[in-house]
């Protein structure tokens, strides 16, 4: 079929399944937004700013398993997107950024809005393409959708010269589209999941480490992962990615672990003899202290990238396939040997992990003048609970405590940047999830700085009546800066106090959303509520105690056996050495 | 360019604290723009060494091209290296020559030795001892084509040195395993 390149773009969107695309226009796609006028299949979302359109596509992307799309244009249209797509390359989130490039005979000449997309893409996405002729871009086009969601997901660009948009081409579909190099291995090794298995029933004090990759494979590795540690009675702890895959109240559940995890998940992790990471990578967030990670534990670790297995920790059994499909060949042996676990042993290593819990470490002290944010999220869990409930984050303290305190039954319902840690993201991409399930609650947890940083999209969820509401948990500092100066620098608050903060309430007036504030924790029910039950857009700015720190904590360059407890904060100017301090 | 001293962070791997061992990889990869710069940039985006490294296409019909890289590093970064290349979606394969054994590495080398007298009947015949070919020569220089693998390269540099040696490039390595089989 002959078109244009510009209508070849949307073709083949529609031919991919995209019903929706967020994006920014500028001269170097315009014709792609002529084209898109010109249609009624593919709906546009105008952001307004194309970080906002990355996070968005990330927000829908990762609550409803398909791929995210975004169109920007070239120059500022790309490098502005640039932080969304490192933050999709962190997290393994599918993305297809579609980027307007100068017309070819000006690529190279500093040309207006010009930029190298793909050199500067390089290293922030899985791959990116530079489409320079229009019978390469049927094929591109496809293959990006491809390489997006095949194997380990991650962010594709595709840089399309104006003129490349202008020229008359013939467009082929998705069929028969083979990838020639890229042909992940789905299905684990049969041999090493033999292995596997019977390490698992011969395991004294065994333990599932689960992150986002069981999210990533699709409701059935959930499902699975289910069957198998019921099946099993392991206990299982996940990364803060992984939320929901394991339900909260599953009772094998032991809460999140690393940095600011579970006294319970953190000390299993430590003592375990045998680790099944199943989709999760051992980033130094988890691991805390590399030389004392889980000293005397063997270790099974399930990824769909063989560069995650050995990379930071020693492995002694590593099984490369998607966890789908490996969990599914591990539950089909563990029945078919009629495998058991060591009840005696198991029932052990139960008594030990309940005394760790017995320990309460998610605890804090409540107040009847000011609001703690831990109390916060526990309200809005507690009042949101039995919704069809998505929660996104932004990054810092309140992102924390929204892991520790929200508790999520089910995959695809918590968005939050792990990897990169992009303060901004929430927003955008509560507005993202909005688009993908038009009738579910939406809450963005935020800090008032975070919030600050992609707030212009809020003119974004009005304009599409896209009624997300954003619970600012206002402690008027940088708070996971603060915390970090309190721990490492004496208390000198450098440049972590939010000064002149706009009237969040007010701001939501101007521009047109409904602003709640509540400062007593009295009225916190009901100002809950009033967010919940209004059709608008929300900003809640939530007033919290100042000082709170984040805890528990495993301190930079600590073990996971030496977590700082909320009855230890005294302790926590001497927790970390000289060291620890030079760490992250 | 030998990888710097490990430093002291409880970061640091267990896993970092083996040999530093010298490996030959060959990678075959799709001929299409920006490949090697892909596979350059993960080098230094990660922070692996490069010690030599050519690249040329070797099947015109199939697109194909092959890059041959000397790095460093512990056997556990070197094998980090090659999974890191393998996720890059233009890569056909990668093999690591050392790890396979046997290897044949051959570098081509043109070096440039200008003087007169003694010097030079010197330096020529340790040309011929090194089977070093003439490929220009004037009143008062030689180029010498030398081929072979990398210490036999240096070896002679070094007696070009005080016979008036003025400059050398080199190819990097190339690189194949013996025997009947493709990598």
């Amino acid at each position: 079929m002959q078109m244009s390149g510009a209508e070849m773009v949307v073709t083949a969107l529609k031919d991919q399944g995209v019903d929706t695309l967020f994006g920014y226009p500028g001269g170097a796609v315009l014709p792609i937004y002529d084209a898109i006028f010109q249609q009624n299949h593919v709906r546009h979302v105008l952001v307004r700013h194309e970080q906002g359109a990355a996070h968005a596509a990330e927000g829908y992307a990762r609550s409803s398993g398909k791929v995210g799309v975004l169109l920007v244009t070239s120059g500022p249209g790309a490098t502005n997107a640039i932080t969304g797509l490192t933050d999709a390359l962190m997290d393994s989130i599918p993305l297809v950024c579609i980027t307007g490039q100068v017309p070819t005979h000006l690529i190279g000449s500093d040309a207006f809005q010009e930029c190298d997309t793909v050199g500067i893409t390089r290293h922030c996405t899985k791959h990116n393409y530079l489409v320079r002729s229009i019978e390469d871009l049927p094929r591109v086009l496809h293959e990006a959708f491809y390489v997006a969601q095949h194997g380990r997901p991650g962010p594709v660009v595709i840089d399309i010269p104006k003129d490349v948009q202008f020229a008359l081409g013939t467009y082929t579909g998705p069929e028969n589209i083979e990838h020639k190099t890229y042909k992940p291995q789905l299905k684990g090794d049969a041999a090493k999941i033999e292995q596997a298995v019977r390490l698992m029933a011969s395991a004294q004090r065994p333990i599932f480490y689960t992150g986002g990759g069981v999210i990533n494979s699709g409701p059935e590795a959930s499902r699975l992962l289910r069957e198998l540690v019921a099946a099993t009675g392991f206990p299982i702890t996940s990364t803060l990615m992984g939320l929901g895959a394991y339900p909260a109240s599953g009772e094998s559940w032991l809460g999140m672990l690393g940095m600011h995890g579970t006294y319970e998940a953190n000390n299993a992790m430590h003592d375990c003899d045998l680790m099944i990471a199943v989709g999760s990578r051992f980033d130094d967030r988890i691991t805390g202290r590399l030389d004392a990670f889980s000293p005397g534990s063997k270790k099974i670790h399930i990824d769909i990238d063989p560069s995650s297995i050995n990379k930071n920790v020693k492995i002694d059994l590593g099984i490369i396939g998607d966890c789908a499909h490996v969990l599914a060949d591990m539950l089909e042996l563990w029945r078919a040997r009629r495998l058991k676990a060591d009840a005696a042993a198991l029932a052990l290593w139960w008594e030990t992990i309940k005394r760790w819990r017995a320990r309460k470490s998610l605890a804090f002290k409540t107040s009847s003048q000011i609001i703690k944010p831990q109390l916060a999220v526990q309200r809005l869990y507690e009042l949101t609970r039995g919704r069809d409930t998505y929660i996104t984050t932004e990054v810092g303290q309140h992102q924390m405590w929204a892991a520790q305190h929200y508790h999520f039954e089910a995959p695809n319902r918590w968005m939050t940047s792990g990897g990169l840690g992009t303060m901004g993201y929430g927003l955008p991409a509560a507005i993202g999830v909005q688009m993908a399930h038009p009738d579910s609650l939406v809450v963005d947890i935020a800090g008032e700085g975070s919030i600050l940083m992609n707030i212009q999209e809020l003119s974004t969820a009005v304009q599409y009546r896209l009624p997300v509401k954003v619970f600012i948990l206002n402690n008027e500092y940088l708070g996971m800066v603060r915390q970090w100066q309190e721990l490492l620098h004496g208390g000198r608050y450098s440049e972590s106090y939010s000064a002149a903060l706009p009237d969040f309430v007010k701001l939501a007036d101007a521009y047109g959303a409904h602003g709640i504030r509540c400062s007593d924790p009295a009225d916190l029910d009901a100002a809950i509520m009033e967010m919940i039950e209004t059709p608008n857009v929300v900003v809640f700015d939530c007033r919290v105690d100042k000082s709170e720190n984040c805890l528990p904590m495993i301190p930079s360059g600590k073990a996971h056996n030496e977590m700082i407890l909320p009855d230890m904060e005294e302790d926590l100017q001497s927790a970390i050495d000289a060291a620890g301090k030079m760490l992250v | 360019m030998n990888a710097p001293a490990a430093p002291l962070s409880p970061y640091s791997s267990a896993l970092g604290k083996s040999n530093i061992e010298t490996h030959t990889l060959s990678v075959l990869v799709d001929n299409e723009p920006g490949v090697l710069a892909r596979v350059v940039g993960l080098f230094s985006g990660r922070g692996y060494n490069i010690e030599s490294l050519t690249v040329a296409e070797v099947a015109h019909a199939e697109h194909l091209s092959r890059i041959t890289i000397v790095t460093t590093g512990t056997p556990e970064a070197i094998e980090q290296v090659g999974h890191q290349l393998e996720r890059l979606v233009p890569i056909h394969k990668v093999t690591d020559l050392t790890l396979r054994g046997a290897a044949l590495e051959r570098e081509l080398a043109m070096i440039k030795v200008a003087g007169t007298g003694e010097a030079r009947v010197e330096a020529l015949r340790l040309a011929e001892a090194f089977r070093a070919r003439v490929i220009d020569a004037s009143i008062e220089s030689f180029i010498f084509e030398l081929t072979g693998n990398v210490s036999k390269i240096d070896q002679f540099v070094e007696l070009m040195r005080p016979l008036g040696l003025v400059e050398v490039s080199r190819t990097g390595v190339a690189a194949m395993s013996r025997g009947k089989d493709p990598i």
